[in-house]
């Protein structure tokens, strides 16, 4: 790849743009596809190779099956609730109030969920589900495909959009954003993996569904490909990040492997014992125990292997106790689990518990959007719209998770704002809207990283820098914080920055070259890291995922708020969470237990 | 020979430098614990960075790494190294019968577009209900097996019938999902979907070889999907011919 400049760069001009083939990217592509719109998906993997493939346990809506009397009203309770209240309700309330009709719509598609005698959708007991706003007891409403329910779902949206002829761009990598002198959006720079073409692929909407960024830790179980490409483009064009310092810490990562075993373990009967064979959340959450809050059962494993009271040689792990629910179950219910455990942690849940520890899987955080997916920045403290850029999926936060996400909500979150994001680009589009071209000089802005990574004739090693920024993260920004360890981990990350601006590229071919893609990749890394770490440190509280055994107490009287990182200052403002849902009364904050 | 030494000959060809593809021997030291082919070759990428291969999830869901592993397809990511050396030695190439991109990655157009062939999704053009259509357990159980296809084509690529006529036989993985849509009791095409089936070669064309099923890293049995389909195509025949009659 020579360097590329505007004079020599081929333009492809679309109507919308949607990067990322996963579920958020593919159900916004199927909504447009039947819109007569030019639209294009940009994915740098085939798109059923996308993260959601490895969801598993499903996806949680009140379409009362289990119960013919669930309420959307309680969902969206427990989720304000989930969030330690710093979940925008307006956006909850779609999300909750609208799931039915997406999740209709994914059977309608042909997702073959599981099924109830009645033949109804199968739903399971998921944590912080509750009824009757969390007093009716232990809710199942979480409908799933077996333990395959991502696997189904991005299938299923990939045939339908192979149905709608949608324009597919595969093995394409978007690089950065191309923004005009208004400050608009206007496409990305991208390359083709295949074969080396870069290209500016413009468009009068870019749709970032660029999914999550685990891989910023050491351990994690998202996939290698998580990256927050996305996210990390919006941070170099300038735009904010809210939120960042939320990451989700599933309870059960597979020890040593990383790979998760769905909560829907727990949901079919499962439970977590420590060294001595005790059933420990009776003790930290005694009515709900080992289906509390992700963030409440992480903490209390964390505690466990702290007092020594860990499993294993090293006394570093927790056990998931799954055999006495008998292989019947397991095999129908659990399958795919008991495929992963075998093959990674080289148990058989049928007859012995499997290691698990607290593993990095969610960012809560992500590019601003409202309800419609059009993404926003902030001026004098309100929201702006940016026009031409638009997130959905786990790349945006729109927030319906807040401090802590409930599990099977991001699958619902993916399908209802992917959707709403569609839509709204539409009525948009067809209304006249649309941004300004780039010049000349807009697009070389943009290709800058691409050119002085293809020029590269000594620096640093993406592998080695990679890992350090990683255990950076994994030491200091995991499950328990602290202000003088994350200033240590600060002051890394600005140690990282030299490196991770000069890395060498040795390998400058064309095709199928996957250094160059690790390499931006990292570079995308560092960005969500950084971002990531300057939330954490400012936010001096706790709350939800975000403990700060220096600031163990939740502080609703200066942090019920949410945090805005921008990325030109490195600084980090707070705004005002939404409590204003249209169809009922807003939940207000209440002590969280369970 | 190489005592603590691991040998893996590798499949090499890049387009812009290579005439012809070659294989290279790496030796990198014995892994103290077991580990997978991927993180094999992660280490060794560390050490040549021009190595190429697909790889996401790790995990043996999304597909990515299907490669022929010692002779036999497979999927990287959770085929332990332990269970293919031979000799303290891995032979690592491309999946066989797809033109090679560069290295490890195949150009899978084909295989996709044999995929997209059988129509893989549900047609049912009747209003669909305010809720979910409604299917009864047995019917959702006829569908496992089928739908967890990750379309890896570890299968169509270890199938001679496939490497012969990769245009024309629409191969395991495509006609196990082709089985997957006559199989669900919402769908309502069968009759189109048998007729586009009937030729002498989309399904014909598997002699019962069995390749499919010895690789398929999900335990899926596409030869058995491919024998329902063929007495579904019998059945089919013979009802047409009666109705002919009549
Ligand atoms: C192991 C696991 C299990 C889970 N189980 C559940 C569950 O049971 N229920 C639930 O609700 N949630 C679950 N989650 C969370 C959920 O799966 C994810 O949040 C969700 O799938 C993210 O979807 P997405 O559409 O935002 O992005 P992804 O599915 O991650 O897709 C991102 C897309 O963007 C593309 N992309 C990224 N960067 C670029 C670039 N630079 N150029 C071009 N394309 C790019 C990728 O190719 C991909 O197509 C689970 C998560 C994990 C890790
Ligand atoms: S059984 Fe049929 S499809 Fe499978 S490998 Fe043999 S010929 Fe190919
Ligand atoms: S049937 Fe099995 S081997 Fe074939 S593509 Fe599907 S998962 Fe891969
Ligand atoms: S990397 Fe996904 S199947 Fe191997």
């Amino acid at each position: 790849m020579n360097n590329i400049f505007t004079n020599n760069i081929k333009v492809k001009e679309y109507d919308a743009l949607i990067i990322g083939g996963g579920g958020s990217g593919m159900r916004a592509s199927l909504e447009l596809a039947k819109s007569g719109l030019n639209t294009a998906v940009v994915s740098k993997v085939f798109p059923t190779r996308s993260h959601t493939v490895s969801a598993q346990g499903g996806i949680t809506c009140a379409i009362a099956s289990a119960d013919p009397n669930d309420d959307w009203r309680w969902h969206m309770y427990d989720t304000v609730k989930g969030a330690d209240f710093i979940g925008d309700q307006d956006a909850i309330e779609y999300l909750c109030s609208e799931g039915p009709k997406a999740v209709f719509e994914l059977e309608h598609m042909g997702l073959p969920f599981s099924r109830f005698k009645n033949g109804r959708i199968y739903q399971r007991p998921f944590g912080g589900q509750s009824k009757d706003f969390g007093k009716g007891g232990q809710a199942a409403r979480t409908c799933a495909a077996a333990d395959r329910t991502g696997h189904a779902l991005l299938h299923t949206l990939y045939q339908n959009n192979v149905k709608e002829g949608s324009n597919f761009l595969n093995e394409w990598f978007a690089v950065d954003l191309v923004k005009n002198s208004k400050d608009e959006v206007t496409g990305v720079i991208a390359f083709s993996i295949e074969n080396g073409e870069v290209a500016y692929l413009k468009a009068q909407a870019t749709v970032l569904a660029t999914g999550g960024a685990g891989r910023i830790y050491a351990s994690t179980t998202n996939a290698l490909i998580n990256t927050g490409d996305g996210l990390a483009m919006a941070l170099r064009a300038g735009y904010p990040a809210q939120d960042m310092e939320m990451w989700q810490f599933h309870p059960t990562g597979i020890y040593g492997a990383g790979s998760l075993v769905t909560e829907g373990c727990r949901g079919e009967g499962g439970y977590l014992i420590n060294k001595d064979g005790e059933r420990f959340m009776e003790r930290y959450a005694p009515n709900v125990k080992d289906l509390a809050g992700r963030d409440v059962v992480a903490r209390s494993m964390v505690l466990e292997i702290l007092e020594g009271r860990g499993c294993g040689e090293n006394n570093d792990h927790i056990f998931l106790k799954l055999d006495h629910l008998g292989e019947e179950v397991l095999n129908s219910k659990l399958p795919g689990i008991c495929e992963l455990s075998r093959t990674f942690a080289h148990v058989d849940p049928i007859y012995e518990p499997i290691p698990v520890v607290p593993t990095c899987h969610y960012m809560m955080g992500g590019t601003p959007t409202n309800v419609s997916g059009q993404a926003f920045t902030r001026e004098n403290g309100t929201d702006k719209l940016i026009p031409g850029l638009f997130s959905a999926g786990e790349a945006a936060c729109v927030s319906v998770h807040g401090a802590n996400r409930l599990g099977g909500n991001s699958l619902l979150d993916l399908v209802v704002f992917g959707r709403a994001t569609g839509m709204h680009i539409q009525d948009e589009l067809k209304s006249g809207g649309g941004v300004d071209s780039a010049s000349k000089s807009d697009i070389d802005a943009s290709l800058e990283r691409l050119n002085k990574l293809n020029e590269s004739t000594d620096g640093y090693d993406t592998a080695e820098v990679k890992r350090e920024l990683q255990e950076c993260m994994q030491n200091y920004f995991g499950v328990f914080r602290r202000g003088e360890f994350m200033e240590k981990g600060l002051q890394q990350l600005n140690e990282l920055k030299n490196k991770v601006v000069n890395l060498h590229l040795k390998d400058k071919s064309d095709a199928f070259n996957t250094s160059r893609v690790e390499a931006i990749e990292l570079q995308n890394l560092y960005e969500v890291a950084l971002a990531t770490a300057v939330s954490a440190f400012e936010r001096i509280e706790s709350r939800g995922a975000h403990a700060r055994d220096d600031y163990p107490d939740r502080d609703d009287k200066n942090w019920l708020c949410h945090t805005i990182f921008d990325p030109l200052s490195k600084s980090v403002s707070k705004r005002e969470v939404n409590f204003q849902p249209s169809k009922i009364e807003a939940f207000p904050p209440k002590v969280r237990t369970y | 020979m190489f005592g603590n030494k691991l040998e893996v000959s590798m499949y090499r060809y890049n387009p812009e430098d290579d005439k012809f593809p070659y294989m290279k021997q790496y030796k990198i030291d014995k892994p103290t614990k077991d580990i997978m082919v991927l993180d094999l070759l992660n280490l060794l990428k560390e050490e040549d960075q021009s190595i190429s291969y697909r790889r996401s999830c790790r995990e043996g869901v999304c597909g990515s790494d299907g490669m022929n592993i010692n002779g036999k397809n497979g999927l990287a990511c959770i085929t332990p190294i332990s269970s293919v050396i031979k000799r303290n030695k891995i032979e690592l190439r491309p999946l066989p019968g797809l033109p090679v991109i560069r290295d490890l990655v195949v150009d899978m157009s084909e295989f996709y577009a044999q995929y997209e062939k059988i129509k893989p999704f549900l047609q049912n053009e009747t209003t669909a209900p305010e809720q979910e259509r409604l299917q009864s357990p047995e019917d959702r159980d006829k569908l496992d097996g089928l739908y967890e296809c990750i379309l890896c084509a570890c299968c169509s690529t270890s199938c001679p019938s496939f490497w012969w006529n990769p245009d024309k036989f629409v191969g395991p993985a495509a006609l196990l999902q082709a089985y997957r849509f006559l199989a669900d009791s919402r769908d309502l095409k069968t009759q189109e979907r048998l007729e586009s089936l009937s030729d002498p070669f989309s399904v014909y064309r598997c002699h019962g070889i069995m390749n499919c099923v010895n690789v398929c890293p999900k335990g899926l049995n596409p030869n058995k999907a491919i024998g329902e389909i063929k007495s579904m195509l019998h059945k089919n025949k013979k009802d047409i011919i009666v109705s002919d009659k009549i």
